[in-house]
C-alpha cells in the first residue's frame, strides 16, 4: 500500500488525498439529490449500513483484525435506542446516545477478551461472544424475544423537529453518516491511525519499538464497537423496529460482505458495498432463501478472484487511492 | 426417589446424559477442525454445513433410495468426504499463501450456500430420521433409563476420536501428518507426497463431519440449519480447548457438554449461554486455552 500524501491544508487535510476529496464531494452530492429521486427510506437505511461497514473496516482495513460477531453491537444498540424511544419515552438524539453508549460499553468488555488471542483466534472469539449475546437476547424480556420492538417512535429532534416526516429524518441521518464518516478519515490519518497500521504490518515490531499494541488494539475495538452501534441505533429508529436479525449471525456475516465487495482496507469500499448488497436483497427478496445461495456465491467469487473489491480495483486500475 | 443436590437424581443422570451426547458432537466436530487447522491452517467454518450435508444425504437415502441407517453411516462420510476433496482442489488450495482470513471468509460462502440449497428443498422446518431397528428400546440402569441409541452414540464417538487421535500420534501414517505440519517443504523433500496428504486430510475431517451429521439425524432430526447453530459453540469449543492438540479437542468437547448438561439441571436460563461464559472466563484465566501450546 502506498504511503498517504503529505498532510496539506485545509479541506483536503481533512479528506486526504484529491483523489479521495474528488469522490467524497461526488458522494455527499449524490445523498443530498438522492432522496428527491428515489425512496428515502432504502436510502437511510443503506447509509446506516454503509455505516456499520465503515465501523467494521476500521478493524479489519487499519487494524487487520477479523470481527465476526459485530452484529453484537449493531444489534444490541439497536435494541437499547428502541427501548429507549419507545419505553422511556427519551428523544431521538438520547436515544441514539444511549443505544451508542452501550455499543461501547459491550465493545469494551468483549474486546478486551478478544484480543488476548491473535489471528484466526480473534475472530472465532468474537463471533461466539456475539453468539452468546444473540441468547441473552432472545431471552430477556425488555427485547420482547421473537417479536421484537416494535412501532418505535421517531420523536421529535431536540424537541423540535418532526421525525416522521422522512425527509427530516433523511437529513439527520445524513449528518450522522457524513460526520461519522468524516471522523473515522480523521482517525485514520492521526498519528494513532497510524500506530495501528504499524500494528496490522508487523506486530512484533510494533511492540519493539515501544507501543503498547494491546491498549491500541482495543482502543480501535472500542471504537469500531462504539460506531457500529451508532449505525444500529440510528437504524431502530429509521425503521422503526428492533429484531433479533440484527443481533444474529448472518448479520455478522453480512457486515464481512459488504466490505469485502467494497474492498477490504478502501476509505469508500464499505459504502459501495453496502449498497451493492443491499440494492441486491432489495432486488432479489421474492427469490426467497436463495439470496442465502447468491451471498455465498458472492463471498466465493470475491475471496477467489476479486479480493481487492470494487473499489480497491477501481483504485488499483486508474492508480489512485479511494 | 433419591435426590442429589435436592435434584432427583433421574433428572441429573437424564441431562448427563443429554451432556454427553451433546459432547460426542462437540468433541467430534472440534476434533475435525483441529486436524484441518493443523495441516491447512485453515478454519473451516463449513464444517457446521458439511455436519448437516452428512445428516441430509442419511435421509435423502433412506427416502429415495430405501437406504438405511447402516449403510448411510458408511455412505454419508464418503459422498461428503469426496465434496471436501473437490472443494479442496477447487478453492482451498489456492489460499494457502493468503492471510488465514481468507480461507474463514471462504469456507462462510461455501456454508452459506450449502445451507441455503439446503433450506430450498428441505424447508426450515426439521425432518424426522426414524431410530435404527437394532437400537430401539433402552435399558433400565437402576438410578437411570439409558436408550440404546444414546448409548451407541456416545460409545462410537469415544471409539472415533481416540482412534483418531492413536492414527495421529501413534502411526507412520499420522507421523508423516505431524512432520508435513511442522515442515511441509522437508517432508516433501523426502519424497512424500504433501499436497495429496493435505487434500486427503481435508477430505477425512469433512467425513469425520458427516459422520457426526448421520449420528445425530435420530437424536436432533434432520434441519438445514443445524450446523450453523452448532459450529459457533464448537467454535468456543475449539478456543476454550486450543486447536494444538488432538486429546485437548476430544477432552473438552465433551466436558463442556457434560458442563452444559449440569446446567440445564440447576440453572436453565444459561445453558445456552455456559459455554461462551466458560471461554470468557478461560481467556481471562489461561489466555492460551487450557490444552494449547501458545498460539
Amino acid at each position: 500500500m502506498q504511503r498517504p500524501a503529505d498532510p496539506p491544508a485545509g479541506l483536503a487535510f481533512a479528506l486526504g488525498t484529491q483523489s479521495q476529496t474528488i469522490a467524497f464531494v461526488v458522494l455527499a452530492i449524490a445523498l443530498v439529490a438522492a432522496p428527491f429521486i428515489t425512496y428515502p427510506l432504502f436510502l437511510m437505511e443503506f447509509m446506516c449500513f454503509a455505516l456499520f461497514a465503515l465501523a467494521f473496516n476500521l478493524l479489519i482495513g487499519y487494524v487487520g483484525l477479523l470481527s465476526f460477531g459485530h452484529a453484537l453491537y449493531f444489534g444490541w444498540a439497536s435494541y437499547l435506542s428502541a427501548y429507549a424511544a419507545k419505553s422511556w419515552g427519551l428523544s431521538p438524539e438520547l436515544s441514539i446516545l444511549v443505544g451508542t453508549a452501550t455499543a461501547a460499553v459491550l465493545g469494551a468488555i468483549a474486546g478486551s477478551l478478544a484480543i488476548r488471542r491473535q489471528g484466526i483466534y480473534f475472530a472465532m472469539i468474537t463471533l461466539a461472544l456475539a453468539q452468546m449475546m444473540y441468547f441473552v437476547a432472545l431471552r430477556a424480556r425488555f427485547t420482547g424475544g421473537e417479536d421484537g420492538i416494535q412501532s418505535v417512535p421517531r420523536g421529535h429532534l431536540f424537541g423540535v423537529v418532526n421525525l416522521s416526516n422522512d425527509m427530516a429524518m433523511y437529513f439527520l441521518v445524513l449528518a450522522i453518516f457524513v460526520g461519522t464518516f468524516l471522523f473515522i478519515h480523521r482517525i485514520i490519518h492521526s498519528p494513532f491511525g497510524e500506530v495501528l497500521k504499524a500494528i496490522r504490518e508487523n506486530e512484533v515490531r510494533a511492540v519493539s519499538l515501544g507501543y503498547k499494541v494491546d491498549r491500541y488494539k482495543l482502543m480501535a475495538f472500542v471504537l469500531s464497537a462504539t460506531i457500529a452501534g451508532l449505525a444500529g441505533a440510528t437504524k431502530a429508529l429509521v425503521v422503526q423496529i428492533a429484531s433479533l436479525t440484527d443481533v444474529y449471525w448472518p448479520m455478522s456475516g453480512e457486515v464481512v460482505l459488504m466490505t469485502l465487495v467494497g474492498g477490504l482496507g478502501t476509505v469508500f469500499g464499505p459504502i459501495v458495498g453496502s449498497f451493492v448488497i443491499l440494492s441486491m436483497q432489495y432486488k432479489l427478496a421474492w427469490m426467497g432463501q436463495w439470496v442465502l445461495v447468491i451471498q455465498g456465491v458472492i463471498f466465493v467469487t470475491c475471496v477467489m478472484l476479486f479480493r481487492r473489491g470494487l473499489v480497491g480495483e477501481l483504485a488499483h486500475r486508474l492508480r489512485i487511492r479511494l | 426417589m433419591a435426590t442429589i443436590f435436592g435434584i432427583p437424581s433421574m433428572a441429573l443422570f437424564g441431562q448427563l446424559l443429554i451432556g454427553l451426547i451433546n459432547g460426542s458432537f462437540y468433541a467430534l466436530l472440534s476434533l475435525g477442525l483441529a486436524v484441518i487447522f493443523g495441516m491447512l491452517n485453515i478454519i473451516n467454518f463449513a464444517h457446521g454445513a458439511l455436519y448437516m450435508l452428512g445428516a441430509v444425504t442419511a435421509y435423502l437415502l433412506l427416502n429415495y433410495l430405501g437406504i438405511g441407517y447402516w449403510p448411510a453411516l458408511i455412505i454419508a462420510p464418503i459422498v461428503v468426504g469426496a465434496l471436501g476433496i473437490v472443494i479442496e482442489r477447487l478453492f482451498l488450495q489456492w489460499l494457502y499463501k493468503l492471510d488465514h482470513l481468507y480461507g474463514l471468509l471462504l469456507t462462510f460462502g461455501l456454508a452459506l450456500i450449502l445451507e441455503g440449497v439446503a433450506r430450498n428443498y428441505l424447508g426450515t422446518a426439521g425432518l424426522p430420521y426414524s431410530l435404527p431397528d437394532l437400537l430401539q428400546g433402552g435399558h433400565n440402569l437402576g438410578f437411570m433409563y439409558l436408550p440404546n441409541y444414546r448409548a451407541w452414540v456416545i460409545a462410537v464417538s469415544l471409539v472415533v476420536c481416540f482412534g483418531t487421535w492413536f492414527a495421529i500420534e501413534r502411526t507412520r501414517l499420522g507421523a508423516y501428518l505431524r512432520a508435513a505440519t511442522e515442515n511441509p517443504t522437508l517432508v516433501r523433500a523426502f519424497g512424500i507426497n504433501v499436497p495429496r496428504m493435505v487434500t486427503l486430510t481435508y477430505g477425512f475431517g469433512v467425513a469425520l463431519a458427516a459422520f457426526a451429521g448421520v449420528m445425530a439425524a435420530p437424536i436432533y432430526n434432520v434441519s438445514p440449519n443445524m450446523g450453523s447453530e452448532l459450529i459457533i459453540v464448537v467454535f468456543a469449543v475449539v478456543v476454550i480447548g486450543g486447536m494444538g492438540s488432538i486429546l485437548g479437542a476430544i477432552f473438552s468437547g465433551f466436558g463442556l457438554g457434560v458442563v452444559e448438561g449440569l446446567t440445564k439441571v440447576f440453572y436453565p436460563e444459561a445453558s445456552s449461554t455456559v459455554i461462551f461464559v466458560v471461554m470468557a472466563i478461560v481467556l481471562l484465566v489461561r489466555p492460551g486455552g487450557l490444552f494449547g501450546r501458545r498460539a
